[in-house]
């Protein structure tokens, strides 16, 4: 637009852009971050984003917590797949402490990181549905994320904030329901994601809307850092379970999907194709899982005494157990001297963990490595020019979520 | 295929013994230069055809307060996809004077990185087009991360293990 509409008086200063707060409270925004956007019209002329409202200092937390207590930080992250940060973080330590885990609580880990994975992406893309004025898909798949939140509840007893799993291994055995839900979970879940499948992905409005929008290329990506579905959709094969398999990953058969241009439609259809292979990979480990028989099929832990705590009728009647119980809840155990970085392939790509302990009984140093801080500083580039709707359908397909960017 | 050898042969070759304190916890190549090199550092790495650490993984910074001049460590994590390998990268600085180059030249994603490091621990980053404070509040007069100002501890260090007949 270069005439105005209204004309302004000779020399006038007055200026012909319009400054607009998105956020930190606005309902676009999913989260608590702010968006200074200068428009023109319509059109975004700049942004700058401010981060930082929901700040809790979880690094400096942890330099005065034991490992178990680190646990529950990590929930609050990426606080739409929980289970993926706890299982991050107990791998962490485990690679710290040097611990073998079963094969058994490998493929449990599996199952209850990939129903993350899937909850995580389906949240994403249903509310990318919502942005483009479809509420339906959203409404939709919410009851059967409830189904993935009712295996969490049967396997830890909490929904949201999870804290799933020990240093070692699980709090304790998956019981029969759990499994029963797993089963239905499988059975009814895929015909759902082929309804909402069926009603995003060759649906006009849709493809109009996020097609050509919020575009980065793979060069571009890579260089801001991006990882998980939203460099995948610019076309890089970059995914930490195959090129670092933790947990077993190298057991399972799945594919990588990746896009092409790297705009809001490929972000989708990446993450779609994703729970697909999520499914899969639950399908296999379900199966692994079932073909335990005796004793190793009451596997859920491994031998760690130091860190994982003994079962509570041995505290009562044993001293040994009774000790090592006291000893890890009041956190009087020296981590071993180390320095370790270990990642895993979290909902929005590589979350990182980077610890460093001096031997003593907190870790000298955690820094969490959060994949959705590092790619939300390429939010000015992906909506530079392009229409405000643009943008807010953009801020929610990267899955921008303000736990995790603010640690 | 690239391995921890090579890329420590190579910067051997290129830096000599400016690049020091060479080690593998847990796999990972770990190594050290002065802070004044660490642009040169980075950008070999970046560029050359056989190393090429394209990918920035991470940077933080690590407060040593024993460490008399060398107080804070930056600490880059870099990956090279093609390959799949990665390295770490530290640099030292004196608490006094925090400044070290910063890497966003070459990297996009060092922008927030740094200006997180810079938030919590201090370091300024000489070059960076925007150092100023990202999860604090603008108003903040010191950097929360550093050891001065430490926690209330949780783990108990009052009771011996002597009591409990080990050790």
């Amino acid at each position: 637009m270069t005439e105005q509409h209204i004309k302004l008086p000779e020399g006038s200063i007055e200026k012909t852009t319009t400054t607009l707060n998105l956020g930190p409270t606005h309902p676009a925004t999913h989260g608590v971050f702010q968006n200074i956007l200068e428009l023109d019209g319509e059109r975004v002329v700049s942004a700058e984003q401010t981060v930082g409202y929901i700040h809790r200092a979880f690094e400096k937390i942890a330099e005065r917590r034991t490992l178990y207590q680190i646990t529950p930080l990590t929930d609050r992250l990426n606080y739409c797949s929980p289970p993926l940060n706890n299982m991050g973080w107990h791998m962490t330590c485990e690679k710290l402490l040097g611990l073998k885990i079963p094969k058994r609580v490998d493929y449990l880990r599996v199952i209850i990181m990939e129903l993350a994975r899937i909850s995580d992406h389906l949240i994403c893309n249903s509310i990318v549905g919502v942005d483009a004025g479809a509420y339906t898909g959203f409404l939709y798949v919410m009851q059967y994320r409830e189904l993935i939140y009712e295996i969490y509840e049967e396997v830890c007893g909490a929904r949201l904030t999870t804290n799933i799993g020990r240093i070692g291994g699980f709090e304790r055995n998956f019981n029969d329901i759990a499994f029963q839900k797993l089963e239905k979970f499988l059975k009814e879940y895929p015909g759902v994601l082929k309804e909402f499948e069926n009603l995003f992905q060759r649906n006009r409005i849709f493809m109009e809307r996020t097609m050509g929008t919020g575009a980065i290329s793979a060069e571009r990506a890579l260089n801001y850092g991006f990882t998980g579905p939203n460099l995948r959709a610019a076309g890089v094969d970059y995914d930490v379970r195959v090129h670092a398999p933790y947990s077993s990953y190298e057991d399972f058969d799945f594919s990588i999907p990746v896009g092409t241009t790297g705009d809001n439609y490929d972000r989708w259809l990446v993450r779609n194709q994703e729970m697909w292979q999520s499914l899969r990979i639950i399908e296999q480990a379900y199966q692994k899982v079932q073909e335990f028989k005796g004793a190793e099929a009451e596997v859920y832990h491994a031998d760690a005494p130091e860190y994982y705590l003994p079962p509570k009728e041995l505290v009562y009647t044993r001293m040994e157990p009774m000790i090592w119980h006291f000893k890890i809840i009041m956190g009087e155990i020296n981590m071993p001297v180390g320095e370790v970085y270990h990642s895993v392939e979290a909902g929005n790509g590589e979350l990182g963990f980077y610890l460093i302990s001096d031997g003593g009984r907190t870790p000298y140093r955690l820094h969490f490595r959060r994949p959705c801080f590092i790619y939300y500083q390429a939010f000015e580039e992906l909506i530079k020019g392009s229409m405000l709707s643009d943008a807010i359908i953009t801020m929610s397909s990267l899955n921008l979520i303000a736990g995790e960017m603010d640690a | 295929m690239l391995t921890n050898e090579i890329v420590k042969q190579k910067l051997v070759e290129k830096f000599a013994e400016q690049v020091t304190n060479f080690g593998e916890p847990y796999g990972l190549l770990t190594f050290e230069a002065p802070k004044e090199m660490n642009l040169k550092v980075l950008n070999f790495l970046y560029d050359d055809e056989r190393l090429k650490f394209r990918f920035l993984t991470d940077i933080c910074a690590v407060h040593y307060p024993d460490q008399k001049g060398r107080e804070l460590a930056v600490v880059y994590h870099l990956h090279n996809m093609q390959d799949n390998i990665r390295v770490r990268f530290k640099v030292f600085t004196d608490i006094e004077k925090p400044d070290v180059y910063t890497a966003t030249g070459l990297f996009s994603a060092a922008n927030w990185m740094e200006r997180e490091t810079y938030d919590f621990y201090g370091v300024k980053f000489t070059g960076h087009p925007n150092m100023k404070r990202i999860l604090n509040v603008e108003e903040m007069d010191y950097f929360p991360l550093r050891k001065e100002y430490p926690l209330e501890d949780q783990a108990r260090i009052d009771k011996d293990d002597e009591m409990f007949g080990r050790e």
